[in-house]
C-alpha cells in the first residue's frame, strides 16, 4: 500500500516564492496532512503549516489542493492515483506569510463589527425557553469551525480585493442571519446586513456551501432567507405604507 | 541583548480554551486590563474537540438530580482522591456557569418543554450533560469567543476595542517572569509568525495552557498539549500533584493508522453504544469492580431496559467510569479477543435507526465515514485506548485557583490538579473550566486589587536570559533533529509508561527520559525565526520532557492500582495511599537541567457534612478505618 507520491508545495514569503517539488512516502489510510507533516520530519523542517486537532474539528488546516479550497486533515490521499502530482499552494484571497500559512486577520475584523447577541432584557440565566426546532435553524449556523474556505471561495473578494472593506463574507453574513433566526436575540439585524455588511453583493452563486467541509447550506438556510426578509421590509408595500402612516422605519 | 516589543497588562491569561477565556471575561469584568494569548488562532484552542458535553446537576432531564449526586459521582469517580472542595465547588456552581452561556448566546440541544437538555454519560448517575449534538466544545468555545467580542465593542461603545480586553493569538510564552522576591512579574514569549520576542509586564498570570497528551504517542491531543503551563509553573517555583493520573480515554480510532487515537465521544455509548469483543460478547459484564458492583445491571435485558426506564434498572457496564472501560478493552485486546486492528468494537448501529444516529451525533457520523470509509449507521467501529487527559496539574488553592507557592500565579482547567483526583468523569472537564476559569479571573483580580498599584517588577536578567534560551536551538551546528527526538519520547511514554505500569519500565523510561532531556538542548533547527514549526517544536520538547518526568517519577512511587495510574505489581486500591498526594517541583541540579523531586502531601480531609452523602459501606472501601466518621449508635 505504501508508494511514493509527487507534491508540488508552495513555499516562500509575503515577498516571493514558488512550487518545490517534492517526492514523498504515503500510507494506507493517510490524507494530506499526513504527509506535510512527514515533508517537515524528513525533508524540510521548516515547512510552515497551519493545524490543530487533525480530525475536521477546529479549522485550521484551510489550504487549496490542486486548486480547490479544502483542509488538509480531511483530505484523503486515496482520491487521488498513485501517479498524480499533488498541488499544496496557500488560500489565495489572503495574504502569505510563510510557505501555506497566510493572514487570516480579515476574517477577525469582521467578527468584531458584527452586533454580538443581545439577550432579551427581562430574563434571567436559568429562565431562557427555546423549542428545539426554534433552535435548530441556528444551530446549522454555529456548526461554523472557522476553516474561512468559503471567505477565501467566494469571488467577492477572492476577485476583487476592494470589496473587501465593505463586504463581511459568506462566514459573517451567515452570523448575522444565526443571530437573526436566534429565538430570543432582541436586536434588529436586518438593515444592518444589508447596509452596512454587504449582503447585497452575494448573487447566490454558491461557492461558499461547495467548499463549506461542515456542509452548512451556507448559500439556502442563511444568506437567501436573510435576503427575502430585507427585500420583504424594503419592498413590500403594506410596510412602506405603514412607515409613511405610523412612521416606523421600514 | 536581543530586540523585544513590550506590553502591561494587570493580568495575563496564558491559554484561550475554555478555561482561558472564562477567566478573562471575569477578569474584564472586574475591571482589569487582560491579555489573552493563545498558541493557536483564537477559537482553535483544544476545547473545540470537547464532544459529549457539560456536566451540570440542573435537573431537567431528571429532577432528583442536584449538586451533592454530581458531587459524589465525582468523587467516586476520581476514587476519592479529589480535592473535596474543589469538587464541590464545581459540583454547586455548574449549572449557574451552563445557564450563563444561554445569556451570552449559546444554543444547547433542548427538553420538549424548552430548557437545555442533558445526557446520559459514564458514571454519572442522572442525565447531566448539557449539549449541542456531539460538538458541545465548538459551541462552549465560540460562545465564550464571541463573548469577547461582545465586551471589546463595550468597551468601544459598540466598536470594538481592544485597548482593555485584547487577543494575542498565534503568540507561544517560553518562560513566566518573576520580581527578586518570586512574584509574577510578567511573561516572555514569541510571535510564532515572525519569531520576534514580547515581554509582557503584569502582575498576575493565569495558566490556562491545558494538558501534556503529545507526550504519547497515540493521543487525542494536538499539537498545544505540550505540557508548557505545567512546565512553566515548576520553572516558577510552583508545583504539581496527581500527575502520576493520565486518562486513556477508552474509545479512540484504531484505524487507520494516521487518525489512530483520534476521540470517538463517550456519547456514542451514552446513546445506546455498545462494546463487543471478537466473539461479539458484550464484555464489559466481566468487568465491573466491586466498588461498584450495585449501580450497574449485571445482565444485558437490564442494560437495555435502563435507557427507557432509569429509575427501576441498573445502568449498562459500558457506562463505568473511563478508566475501568479502558482497562477492560486492553485486557480483551490482550487476551487475543480484539478487532482487525487492535480494538474492540464499538456499535450503535444495530442500537438506533439510522437518522436518529446521525441527528445524535453527526460529527463522529462525519467523521468515521471521511477518514476510516466506515459508516456507523451500518457496521461498528474499532476503537481502542487513548491518551486524553492528565488529571495532575498546578496545586491550586480552591476557591481563588492561586498555584501553590508563587505570588501572581493561577491556574484553572486542564493545567490545575485536584478537582478530578485519580480520574475524570466525562462531562466534568467543561464544566471544570468554567467554574474555575471564572474563580482564576476573580481570585487574579483580586490578588491584583491587594497590591494597591505597586506592581512587582521585571528581573532584567531573566529577559535576557529567556531569550537566551529560546534562540539556543539556532545555535547549535549538526545537532538531532527535534522531530526524532519528539518520536522517541512519544515512543517511551507509550510503552512504558501508558495504561498498564511495572516498576522495570518505568526504570527504563527514567533512564531514557534522562538521555532525552540531554539531547533536548543539543538539537539544532533549520531555517530563520518567521513560522518555523522545527524551532516551535525544538522549545515544547523541553516542557513535554519535563511533564514526562514528573508522570514517570510519580508513577514509580504510587505503589498502588487507582483511576488512571494501574500498576500491574500493584494491582490493588490501598486506603493507605489514598491519603497521599505525590507533588512534583524542580530542583536545580548540578548540569543546569533540573531535576524532577516529588514529595508526599496529606490529601486534604473531606469535611463531615460532605462526608454524610456517603454511607458509611462504600466509605469504607476507600477510607482507612482512622479516618471514618464514627458509627452513629443510635
Amino acid at each position: 500500500m505504501t508508494y511514493k507520491a509527487k507534491f508540488r508545495v508552495w513555499r516562500g514569503d509575503s515577498d516571493s516564492g514558488d512550487l518545490q517539488d517534492y517526492t514523498v512516502e504515503v500510507n494506507e489510510g493517510e490524507v494530506v496532512l499526513d504527509i506535510i507533516h512527514r515533508l517537515q520530519a524528513t525533508q524540510a523542517s521548516d515547512l510552515a503549516v497551519r493545524w490543530n486537532c487533525k480530525a475536521g474539528k477546529c479549522g485550521s488546516c484551510s489550504a487549496e489542493i490542486n486548486g480547490r479550497p479544502r483542509l488538509m486533515c480531511m483530505t484523503r490521499m486515496s482520491t487521488f492515483t498513485e501517479a498524480e502530482t499533488i498541488t499544496v499552494t496557500p488560500l489565495r484571497s489572503f495574504p502569505v506569510i510563510r510557505d501555506l500559512v497566510t493572514d487570516v486577520s480579515f476574517n477577525y475584523e469582521k467578527a468584531r463589527e458584527i452586533p454580538s447577541f443581545a439577550p432579551p432584557p427581562n430574563l434571567a440565566p436559568g429562565e431562557y425557553r427555546m423549542q428545539q426546532v426554534d433552535v435548530e435553524r441556528s444551530q446549522e449556523f454555529r456548526k461554523c469551525i472557522e476553516c474561512f474556505l468559503c471567505q477565501n471561495t467566494c469571488h467577492v473578494v477572492r476577485d476583487h480585493e476592494e470589496n473587501k472593506q465593505s463586504f463581511a463574507g459568506p462566514r459573517y453574513l451567515m452570523r448575522i442571519a444565526e443571530l437573526d433566526m436566534h429565538p430570543l436575540d432582541a436586536r434588529d439585524r436586518q438593515r444592518d446586513a444589508q447596509e452596512q455588511h454587504g449582503l447585497g453583493f452575494c448573487n447566490i452563486t454558491k461557492c461558499c456551501t461547495e467548499v463549506c467541509p461542515e456542509h452548512i447550506k451556507i448559500t439556502d438556510n442563511a444568506l437567501i432567507p436573510m435576503k427575502e426578509r430585507v427585500a420583504d421590509r424594503k419592498y413590500d408595500p403594506l410596510v412602506w405604507l405603514g412607515s409613511k402612516i405610523f412612521r416606523r422605519e421600514p | 541583548m536581543s530586540e523585544y516589543e513590550e506590553h502591561r497588562y494587570d493580568v495575563l491569561i496564558i491559554g484561550a480554551g475554555g478555561a482561558g477565556l472564562r477567566a478573562a471575561i471575569a477578569a474584564r469584568e472586574a475591571g482589569l486590563r487582560t491579555a489573552i494569548i493563545c498558541k493557536s488562532l483564537f477559537g482553535k484552542a483544544h476545547t473545540v474537540m470537547a464532544e459529549g458535553g457539560i456536566a451540570a446537576s440542573m435537573g431537567n432531564v431528571n429532577s432528583n438530580d442536584n449538586w451533592q449526586v454530581h458531587f459524589r459521582d465525582t468523587m467516586r469517580g476520581g476514587k476519592f482522591l479529589n480535592n473535596p472542595r474543589m469538587a464541590e465547588l464545581h459540583a454547586k456552581e455548574s449549572p449557574q456557569r451552563v445557564w450563563e452561556l444561554e445569556t451570552y448566546g449559546a444554543l444547547f440541544d433542548r427538553t420538549p418543554d424548552g430548557r437545555i437538555s442533558q445526557r446520559n454519560f459514564g458514571g454519572h448517575e442522572y442525565p447531566r450533560l448539557a449539549h449541542v449534538g456531539d460538538r458541545t466544545g465548538l459551541e462552549l468555545i465560540r460562545t465564550l469567543q464571541q463573548k469577547i467580542v461582545s465586551l471589546q465593542q463595550d468597551d468601544g461603545n459598540g466598536v470594538a476595542s481592544d485597548g482593555k480586553l485584547k487577543v494575542f493569538a498565534e503568540l507561544t510564552v517560553t518562560e513566566l517572569l518573576l520580581d527578586d522576591g518570586g512574584a509574577i512579574a510578567g511573561a516572555f514569549g514569541y510571535w510564532r509568525e515572525s519569531g520576534r520576542f514580547v515581554v509582557f509586564r503584569a502582575p498576575a498570570v493565569v495558566l490556562a495552557t491545558g494538558g501534556i497528551g503529545k507526550s504519547f504517542k497515540v493521543t487525542s491531543n494536538s499539537w498545544e498539549y505540550t505540557g508548557d503551563g505545567h512546565a512553566l509553573a515548576l520553572r516558577a517555583g510552583s508545583n504539581l500533584i496527581n500527575m502520576e493520573f493520565v486518562q486513556f480515554h477508552p474509545t479512540g480510532m484504531v484505524w487507520p493508522p494516521s487518525v489512530k487515537g483520534i476521540l470517538v465521544t463517550e456519547s456514542v455509548r451514552g446513546d445506546g453504544g455498545v462494546l463487543r469483543n471478537s466473539d461479539g460478547e458484550r464484555f464489559m459484564f466481566n468487568y465491573v469492580p466491586d466498588v461498584f458492583r450495585k449501580n450497574y445491571a449485571e445482565t444485558e435485558d437490564e442494560a437495555d431496559r435502563w435507557y427507557k426506564d432509569p429509575d427501576n434498572n441498573k445502568r449498562p457496564p459500558e457506562l463505568l467510569p473511563r478508566d475501568e472501560v479502558a482497562r477492560a478493552i486492553n485486557s480483551e485486546v490482550k487476551a487475543g479477543r480484539g478487532s482487525p486492528h487492535g480494538g474492540v468494537f464499538l456499535d450503535v448501529s444495530t442500537r438506533l435507526p439510522a437518522e436518529e444516529i446521525t441527528r445524535r451525533l453527526p460529527s463522529m457520523h462525519h467523521q468515521f465515514k471521511e477518514l476510516a470509509d466506515v459508516d456507523i449507521t451500518k457496521e461498528p467501529m474499532e476503537v481502542g485506548p487513548t491518551c486524553h487527559y492528565v488529571m495532575g496539574g498546578v496545586q491550586v488553592e480552591p476557591d481563588t485557583a492561586a498555584a501553590d507557592g508563587v505570588p501572581g500565579l493561577f491556574a484553572a482547567g486542564e493545567v490545575a490538579g485536584g478537582m478530578h483526583g485519580s480520574n475524570r468523569l466525562g462531562g466534568n472537564s467543561l464544566s471544570d473550566l468554567l467554574v474555575f476559569g471564572r474563580r482564576a479571573g476573580l481570585g487574579a483580580a483580586q490578588y491584583v486589587a491587594s497590591l494597591g498599584g505597586s506592581y512587582p517588577m521585571v528581573n532584567d536578567k531573566s529577559v535576557a536570559a529567556a531569550a537566551a534560551a529560546a534562540l539556543a536551538p539556532f545555535e547549535t551546528e549538526a545537532g538531532e533533529n527535534p522531530y526524532t527526538v519528539h518520536q522517541e519520547l512519544q515512543q517511551t511514554m507509550n510503552d512504558l509508561v501508558g495504561i498498564i505500569r511495572t516498576e522495570p519500565e518505568m526504570q527504563q523510561a527514567l533512564d531514557r527520559l534522562a538521555d532525552l532531556k540531554v539531547r533536548a538542548r543539543q538539537v539544532s533547527v533549520e531555517g530563520h525565526r518567521q513560522f518555523n514549526p522545527g524551532w516551535h517544536l525544538a522549545l515544547d520538547l523541553q516542557n513535554m520532557i519535563a511533564v514526562s518526568e514528573c508522570i514517570a517519577r510519580a508513577a514509580l512511587l504510587r505503589q498502588e492500582s487507582r483511576g488512571g495510574h494501574t500498576r500491574d505489581d500493584y494491582p490493588a486500591m490501598s486506603s493507605d495511599w489514598r491519603q497521599r498526594n505525590l507533588v512534583c517541583a524542580l530542583a536545580p541540579d548540578g548540569d543546569g537541567l533540573g531535576e524532577i523531586v516529588v514529595t508526599e502531601k496529606p490529601v486534604p480531609s473531606m469535611r463531615p457534612d460532605l462526608l454524610e452523602l456517603f454511607d458509611r459501606d462504600e466509605l469504607s472501601k476507600y477510607l482507612t478505618d482512622e479516618e471514618l466518621p464514627v458509627e452513629n449508635k443510635a
